[in-house]
């Protein structure tokens, strides 16, 4: 270990403050509000439609269920795992909360459904990988098999429809905005307190970081990563009710490449691949974000195929920046 | 006789430590040469130097009278360097004839693997050890440790190796297997092999080797014929240094027993150990590598709970299943790997202070950032933490300072007992003597301190008590009055050594 010579500063209050504007400058989370913002402002200078109000709030609504499923996956990936079973499950609870509005259960209980199964589901992974030592992209990669095959049995691949009005929570627009926006914002910032002042989130980026550490500092690591992968199945079960609620018909299928998405977001959104680095505001402005570009291919005129394309891309890219980043700081690979 | 390797000069040095200084050293074909010192003498990274992992700083390296120089452990190998360490290096899928010619397999005419051919010189080479109930055939992973390591030495005669390296290769031997092993080794010889033999345990140095170096903090201590040395002058070589002033421990009062443990047995390593530590008592805890002292402190805390015996908290039995009933017990370890067991390298300063008592400060679940942000200021202060803010990410910080953290974080949850394991390896003088003073203080201040130690200077200056452990017990106990080098270092390393 070379021994690292530090300035002793005693002007310390200018020069915090300092630090702090470098900071926020360039944290994640800054980078991806100006870029939103810069690309915004640039389509619209190409097409003017793209500015108006309905555009401006279908990009917020376009990923808002998939932002609040990327919560949960920012949990995940700080506490030191992975959930790739996110699709599946998602495309599971939201037939399952459709059949039983249908079958006469009421709304709400029918909205509670898919949250209490996801909480379940969340349960049984957090127990596999936590408490049996099963690494979580086994689990859930499983998981997700079980489930893609399961789904097409049950429902033999037919849509759902009919269900009632009062049900359909995604088409509420409370104040002319749509409901998964509220969900959207409201959550992150609930997660964003908890990660950022609770003592429970402190702990989630310690067992990321380094459990074994954690552990010897008399975190109970096991018990963390079980309430993680519980906290996940909830967000997972709002994004499906989200999701279950946005069209007219359910269809029986797992929206295609959800879980890349979700990951996505949440590692463009700055968090570490590694674990024990990340915010999950930066995950929501990244999810907006990459529903933003895709919406403004079409008005510039780019096939949106290219869209998967770039997404690709820009996770490839970030992972990497990561990577070099930890690797200039030395924690880490 | 011709000299087959020889060093000298040779140094090596890390960041912070010369590793090896000046070092010499020479190795006659058909001779047993036995390396000894403490640990962290510099043994290993000579042998490293030899067999091609490290490259010297400075110094010659000669083969059968040619300079040479290795870039890496192949080079070494091609010059007939084979090494066997204390884990070996096999492939436990693969079977016994695999591995002997793992790389150079005899090849038929098209290229391909001569099975036949393989198992036959597999076998040969077994038998020209003396070794013939071996199934070539079989894998390697459901042997027992002593057949591998026949295993790998057929595998460096494979290499027409003619120097060979032996890391404590009795270590985890069975007495059949170690008798077996130095029928072997004395085979070697007579057919003109030079063996480097690293060995902790004196009665093999006497029984095997012809001479014996011995190297001390890096330095070449001296050479000696076996046959001209007893035990006794062995050691003295090994520890013989003043103790410097580096150490200052303060007179404090000695109360009632804090901690007590009765019988505590976890196998393998921990198998049955007894001891009292009293309010404001440092006791120091010597013993070589494997002897089970950090384990020891593992059960104690929780990380892996003892089996069998009774741990007490001012008298009373408690039971503790993991590191967190330990920390409510008033117990607080510093563990011996700071980088991977200590600190949390992408966290800042302050919550790694705050690691340990998260809960208690925060109220409904929500960290008191203002207690937080006091707590990290007050120990970097405390401690004499050189960061520029409470900010900082502990990753940058010097050896010495990530230690002090690490130590901040357990004072932070103010405990009674404190067991520090090697709280001053591998950082700078100046931490060094700093963590020494608070240690002194926090025993003065009434804090019960069990310092595990391989550094036996520090063992000396600091303990009130020391207690020498060897393969998985209490082997002796001295008093600081009595407590020196040489019977610490004998208990630590023969049996006879209980003795005081």
């Amino acid at each position: 270990m070379t021994s690292v010579t530090v300035n002793q500063s005693n002007n310390g209050s200018t020069k915090r403050s300092a630090g702090l504007v470098r900071k926020i400058v360039s944290s994640q989370e800054f980078i991806l509000f100006v870029s939103l913002i810069a690309l915004i402002l640039t389509v619209g200078s190409i097409n003017g439609n793209y500015l108006r109000p309905n555009n401006l709030i279908s990009i917020l609504q376009g990923n808002a269920f998939a932002a609040v499923a990327a919560l949960g996956m920012c949990l995940v990936i700080i506490s030191g795992n992975i959930d790739i079973s996110v699709g599946s499950v998602v495309g599971v609870l939201a037939v399952i909360s459709g059949n039983v509005v249908i079958a006469g259960v009421p709304f709400w209980i029918a909205w509670l459904v898919p949250i209490v199964l996801g909480a379940l589901v969340g349960a049984l992974i957090g127990f596999l990988v936590a408490y049996l030592r099963i690494p979580s992209i086994v689990v859930t990669l499983g998981l997700a098999s079980i489930i893609k095959g399961g789904l097409i049995l049950v429902t033999s691949g037919r849509e759902i429809s009919g269900m009632p009005a009062e049900f359909m929570i995604s088409q509420f627009r409370p104040l002319g905005i749509p409901m998964p926006i509220y969900f959207m914002i409201v959550l992150t910032i609930i997660m964003a307190i908890i990660m950022r002042y609770t003592a429970f989130g402190r702990s989630i980026y310690a067992v990321g970081g380094n459990a074994d550490a954690a552990r010897l500092s008399g975190i109970n690591d096991r018990r963390v990563v079980l309430q993680v992968f519980i906290i996940n199945g909830i967000f997972v079960g709002i994004a499906a009710l989200l999701f279950a609620t946005q069209l007219q018909i359910i269809r029986a299928t797992v929206p295609a490449n959800f879980e890349l998405l979700v990951i996505t977001a949440a590692v463009v959104g700055g968090v570490s691949i590694l674990g024990g680095v990340g915010t999950v505001v930066g995950a929501t402005l990244a999810a907006i974000l990459l529903n933003a570009i895709n919406s403004s291919l079409v008005f510039v005129g780019i096939s949106p195929y290219w869209m998967r394309a770039f997404q690709g891309i820009l996770i490839l890219v970030t992972v990497l920046a990561d990577l070099l980043r930890r690797r200039r700081q030395g924690i880490g690979l | 006789m011709s000299e087959l390797l020889e060093l000298a000069g040779v140094t090596k040095s890390f960041p912070g430590v010369k590793a090896l200084q000046e070092a010499q050293f020479s190795l006659r074909a058909g001779e047993v040469h036995a390396l000894l010192g403490e640990n962290g003498a510099g043994k290993s990274t000579m042998i490293k130097i030899v067999s091609g992992v490290y490259r010297p700083d400075a110094g010659r390296i000669l083969v059968n009278g040619q300079a040479v120089q290795f870039n890496n452990p192949h080079e070494a190998k091609s010059h007939g360097v084979a090494t066997i360490y204390q884990e070996l290096s096999l492939y436990p899928e693969l079977t016994v004839a695999e591995n002997i010619f793992l790389g150079h397999c005899p090849r038929t005419r098209f290229g391909l693997i001569d099975w036949a051919e393989t198992h036959r010189r597999a076998r040969e080479i077994l038998e020209s050890l003396e070794i013939h109930d071996m199934d070539v055939t079989r894998k390697v992973g459901s042997m027992t440790v002593g057949n591998r390591q026949r295993v790998e030495i057929a595998k460096a005669l494979s290499q027409n190796a003619k120097i060979l390296i032996m890391d404590e290769p009795t270590a985890s031997l069975s007495e059949a297997d170690v008798q077996r092993l130095f029928e072997i080794v004395r085979l070697l010889r007579e057919r003109g092999v030079g063996i480097i033999y690293i060995s902790h345990r004196m009665e093999e140095v006497f029984e095997l080797a012809d001479r014996v170096t011995v190297l001390r903090d890096g330095q070449y201590v001296g050479t000696r014929h076996v046959s001209d040395v007893n035990e006794a002058e062995l050691i003295q070589m090994m520890v013989g240094r003043t103790i410097d002033q580096l150490f200052p421990k303060l007179d404090a009062e000695i109360g009632q027993p804090v901690l007590e443990v009765r019988d505590l047995v976890r196998p393998p390593l921990t198998r049955g150990v007894s001891f009292t530590l009293r309010a404001g008592e440092i006791v120091g805890m010597a013993g070589l590598v494997g002897s089970g002292r950090s384990e020891v402190a593992q059960v104690i805390f929780g990380i892996n709970p003892p089996v069998r015996g009774e741990i007490l908290i001012d008298g009373k039995p408690v039971h503790i299943r993991n590191p967190g009933e330990a920390m409510k017990k008033g117990i607080a370890y510093v563990p011996e790997d700071r980088g991977s067991q200590g600190l949390v390298r992408a966290m800042n300063v302050r919550q790694n202070m705050s690691l340990a008592v998260l809960r208690a400060l925060a109220r409904a679940n929500f960290i008191d950032d203002k207690r937080e942000f006091s707590l990290a200021r007050e120990m970097i202060e405390r401690l004499n933490i050189k960061a520029y803010s409470t900010e900082q990410i502990v990753n940058k910080l010097s050896g010495g300072n990530q230690q002090k953290i690490v130590i901040g974080k357990w004072l932070a949850a103010k405990p009674r007992v404190l067991i520090m394991d090697e709280p001053t390896r591998g950082i700078d003088v100046g931490a060094k003597a700093e963590i020494h003073r608070l240690m002194s203080t926090l025993a003065q201040q009434g804090m019960a301190i069990l310092m595990i130690s391989s550094e036996l200077p520090e063992v000396l200056g600091m303990s009130d008590r020391v207690l020498v452990m060897r393969e998985g017990r209490i082997a002796a106990e001295f008093p600081r009055a009595q407590a020196t080098q040489e019977v610490i270092a004998s208990a630590m390393m023969s049996q006879t050594g209980a003795a005081s």
